[in-house]
């Protein structure tokens, strides 16, 4: 089901069935819910057979990048006498999502079997979930659920039984968004300052204390017990548009609009649909204006490019913007683009860890300019500037958080340039206003 | 050891052959080509955040950073080209926009590399027309300040420290365009190696308090030396401006001393420029010194010599070739050679294997040794009434006078006069160290060069030459020119320094035959 909303019947819960159902986040009533089959089938299995199922299933990561699960565990080469490690990415800090938040709120041994099965079939022995600080209640959850696989025997020196070891630990993170960034992650897991390592070495070589590591996101993590149960072949079957994408998505959705609230559809679900459907379209007397459907990071699309759109990782790209985390974030007309577009500037600029220069500096100046607009003190060159900022901001940095930065400010500039343009001329259009009159 | 494999590439259309593993960076200076970099420093770990260095490799889709790029068989690099041209023209203008552009006021200006690059290919002018973000000034402890305005957050600093000392001491603070360099709670760059930071810092942000708006840049005459402030031998350059020591610079030497000096010995240059110098040959004229020409103060100072036997005590400070020479006075008629060491303790710098500042604090305790001095802390306990003492630059400072009084006369050949001496029969006025060419060996046997930086006053002369000059008036045969000509004397009468010459040693120097891996040809 979705939340906090009943769900909608177009929807396909897979990772969303127990979202509300208070018994489904304690070990028993995980259990009575099927829960923890998945673990005992993995351990009865070889890893490299996990590994081939996930494969086949087609699972792409959730955090952001897509890039396939079962490839990236094959990565990793068990018994080169080294420690391995696991990481479940729930440093969920992208703005407008929130949907890995839910999974720890509601099923939080979910992620704690995914982990156990994903440490297995990687050949790890400990898995680290590090969740964001922001995230007190699910770390509570979390907290309580490890804490019961323990006493339980599910995890340890003998999980369930088998004589396997399998370890997790709950680790929090202490509110910076770039310890979402993988190589960030693990700095900070270290118990270093939180800054991205340059790449190669990937994680998979050197990882989390310079040991092998796979980075995994928690919807990803979760999603791979269901595939063990019912198959590679029923999780494959689950696709509506491009065969590379697969299974079903969680869609945290904000902004202004009817039904916020996370979602689960299959993939490849018309985009049109659900903002107007499922998510119960716009409020009263507004229209929707842009949508950035994958996180802040991603290009902002407009209402057309939004509505032609597939939902899934081909399908977002095709139409101007990227799947990216999920998050869909719905502007309607009563919203300034430039005000929006500086808020997320501003955002960035916070959260810029400060190592590359064009990150660090450019991500201040762009928040500079645009609130300078935005106030209604802005030039026509500063639109230029803006755009050359942002070029020189992009593909140049470690991470990609200098990207994120550009990306929105480009594609508002291309997409909403009437707006900026009536505010550097001194226009300072309501936009509700307008749509009224 | 098997031979490194070698990876060919092109970099700017010439081709390059490296060792496998060798970053773009390193590989492009082979080929005589700077690829323009801040925070990659080759003693330091590599972070690739400045973004500076980033070149085009083809086929590949995005720019990289050459630092932390391997080289490939094939490669085709292009440092100069419109793309990365242009990404260097952007860091620079982000580097630019927070910088207060003080440049006539900051005591970097002239050797800042963010001045340099700028010019070379920077924007004429910013579109930044925003306030700038500003924090004071901040005394980081030890000799260095930090002037947060001109960072550029390359963290130089911060990696010498943790990686190099071993002592935590400076770390980056805050995040995004707020982001400085800061010290941790109650500490302070004490670390006996910390200002090797101001060198790694290659803008204005990291000053030393020392040389604070003592002069610009490109006022300082340099010279390539060696601190001879303990027995480690670290290459430096002196930087003189008016003819007078401004400050000392590490010089690189892998060998030696990497890319660093300690702080006591960058910081012990006063003495260099002391005002109190012998600057006249002087003879005994009744109850004082009266000054003379120097054939007079040299037939006298001979005139002593010729049947006496001398007591020699030498400064460790001296060059091989002036204690050689020296050497040649002990063996006319028999004497004694001796000498004194200030100590104190070693501080090392513990990420650099054999690097430290030494117990013995004088340059060439090592070549003393070799030549066959003895050392003593009362050097001067042996010393007979019939002696003739010849003080080779030690200023007595410590020593009972008493002990210099029995000698029958003194001959000084010093760079100052001995205080409360009344025996002196001659003074011989000698150049100091920086004012004069020659070697001195380290405490590991190497033998390194240092240069002339600044004039000698008065009349004070070379002390080979002057030592030249009294062998001559003792009869000797040779003749010397320059100081090469004594090292090749010595090289070819001691069997440690054979087959070394000036030209052998070049500005890195070379160990002496029995030091480890000192097999001379």
């Amino acid at each position: 089901m979705g939340y906090p909303h009943t769900s909608h019947q177009r929807e396909t819960a897979v990772l969303s069935q127990y979202f509300g159902d208070e018994e489904a986040r304690t070990l028993d009533g995980w259990k009575k819910r099927g829960g923890y089959q998945a673990l005992e089938k993995a351990l009865g299995m070889s890893p490299a057979d996990i590994v081939n199922v996930v494969k086949e299933s087609g699972l792409r990561g959730r955090g952001g990048a897509g890039f396939p699960t079962g490839m990236k565990w094959s990565f990793m080469k068990p018994g080169d006498g080294k420690p391995h490690y696991l990481c479940c990415n729930a440093d969920e800090s992208e703005p407008g999502t929130f949907k890995d938040r839910e999974i720890m709120r509601w099923t939080p041994h979910a992620l704690v079997e995914g982990c156990a099965i994903g440490a297995y079939a990687i050949g790890a022995e400990t898995a680290y979930i590090y969740i964001r600080g922001e995230f007190t209640e699910p770390l509570i959850w979390m907290e309580r659920a490890v804490e019961e696989a323990y006493a339980a025997g599910i995890l340890g020196a003998n999980s369930m039984g088998t004589g396997k070891r399998v370890d997790v630990y709950v680790h929090k993170g202490a509110g910076a968004y770039i310890c979402g960034e993988e190589t960030a992650l693990m700095n900070s897991l270290e118990g270093r300052r939180g800054n991205p390592r340059i790449k190669p070495p990937f994680p998979a070589v050197s990882g989390v204390f310079g040991q092998p590591t796979t980075i995994n996101n928690v919807e990803t993590l979760a999603a791979v017990c269901p595939i063990l149960m019912k198959g590679a072949e029923w999780y494959k079957s689950m696709c509506l548009s491009n065969p590379k994408s697969t299974g079903t998505k969680l869609f945290s959705v904000c902004g202004n609009l009817r039904n916020p609230g996370t979602y689960e559809v299959v993939m490849g679900f018309p985009f049109k649909d659900f903002l107007y459907d499922l998510c119960g379209g716009p409020l009263d007397g507004r229209r929707f204006k842009a949508v950035i459907p994958g996180g802040a990071s991603v290009p902002i699309q407009t209402m057309e490019e939004a509505e032609a759109t597939l939902m899934d990782y081909e399908g977002f790209v095709a139409q101007g913007s990227m799947l990216g985390s999920g998050g869909v974030i719905v502007i309607d007309d009563a919203q300034s683009m430039v005000r929006v577009i500086a808020r997320l500037a501003r955002f960035f600029a916070h959260e810029s860890c400060a190592q590359c220069t064009q990150c660090r500096e450019g991500t201040a100046w762009t928040t500079k300019i645009l609130e300078r607009i935005r106030d209604g003190q802005g030039t026509m060159e500063d639109l230029d500037t803006l755009l050359s900022i942002a070029d020189n901001m992009t593909g140049t940095t470690i991470c990609v958080l200098s990207d994120s930065c550009a990306t929105p400010v480009i594609s508002g500039i291309k997409k909403f340039r009437p707006e900026f343009e009536a505010l550097i001329h001194g226009k300072r259009v309501h936009s509700v206003m307008a749509a009224v009159a | 050891m098997a031979e490194a494999k070698m990876v060919n590439l092109t970099i700017e259309g010439r081709p390059v052959s490296v060792p496998e593993g060798t970053s773009i960076l390193e590989a492009a200076k082979t080929a005589g080509i700077l690829i323009p970099h801040y925070c990659y420093h080759p003693s330091l770990p590599i972070p690739g955040v400045c973004r500076m260095c980033l070149v085009e490799v083809e086929k590949a889709p995005k720019l990289a950073p050459s630092c932390a790029t391997s080289v490939a068989e094939g490669q085709i690099v292009h440092v100069h080209n419109d793309r990365t041209l242009e990404a260097r023209k952007g860091v620079l203008e982000f580097l630019l926009i927070n910088h207060p552009l003080d440049c006539p006021i900051c005591d970097q200006s002239g050797e800042c590399e963010l001045q340099d690059f700028t010019y070379q290919e920077g924007r004429a002018d910013s579109r930044y027309r925003d306030p700038k973000r500003f924090n004071p000034v901040e005394d980081f402890g030890g000799d260095v300040m930090y002037v947060p305005n001109r960072c550029i957050l390359c963290t130089r600093c911060v990696r010498f420290m943790d990686d190099l000392a071993h002592d935590t001491v400076l770390n980056v603070s805050e995040r995004g365009d707020r982001a400085l360099i800061g010290k941790f709670e109650g500490k302070d760059l004490t670390h006996p190696w910390a200002a090797n930071v101001i060198d790694l810092c290659p803008v204005g942000a990291l000053l030393s308090k020392d040389f604070l708006n003592k002069a610009r840049a490109w006022e300082l005459d340099r010279a390539a030396s060696i601190c001879p402030n303990c027995t480690q031998g670290c290459n430096i350059m002196i930087e003189v401006r008016d003819n007078s020591v401004a400050r000392l610079k590490p010089r690189p030497n892998e060998d030696v001393n990497k890319f660093f000096m300690c702080d006591y010995g960058r910081l012990n240059y006063r003495w260099m420029n002391r005002q109190d110098r012998a600057e006249l040959p002087m003879v005994r004229n009744g109850a004082g010194l009266a000054s003379a020409d120097w054939e007079a103060a040299i037939h006298m100072a001979a005139n002593l010599l010729r049947d006496a036997k001398p007591f020699v005590l030498v400064s460790p400070m001296l060059s091989n070739e002036t204690l050689f020479l020296l050497t040649r006075l002990l063996q006319r008629k028999g004497g004694t050679g001796v000498f004194r060491v200030a100590t104190g303790d070693e501080a090392p710098l513990p990420g650099v294997e054999d690097l430290a500042l030494r117990r013995d604090r004088a340059a060439n305790v090592q070549g003393a040794e070799i030549l066959g001095y003895t050392r003593s802390d009362s050097p001067l306990e042996d010393l007979g009434s019939d002696d003739i003492l010849v003080i080779a630059d030690d200023d007595l400072r410590g020593m009972p006078v008493e002990a210099a009084a029995r000698a029958k006369a003194v001959i000084v050949i010093g760079t100052a006069i001995p205080d409360g001496l009344e025996n002196i029969a001659a003074v011989l006025p000698i150049s100091n160290f920086t004012e004069e060419e020659g070697t001195f060996t380290n405490l590991r046997g190497r033998v390194q060069r240092f240069t002339q930086a600044k004039a000698a006053p008065g009349q004070a002369r070379p002390s080979w030459l002057v030592l030249g000059d009294l062998l001559g008036a003792l009869g000797a045969q040779d003749s010397f020119y320059l100081p090469s000509d004594v090292f090749a004397d010595l090289a070819a009468a001691r069997t440690e320094f054979s087959g070394l010459s000036y030209d052998e040693l070049g500005m890195r120097g070379l160990p002496v035959m029995n030091a480890e891996g000192g097999a001379v040809r």
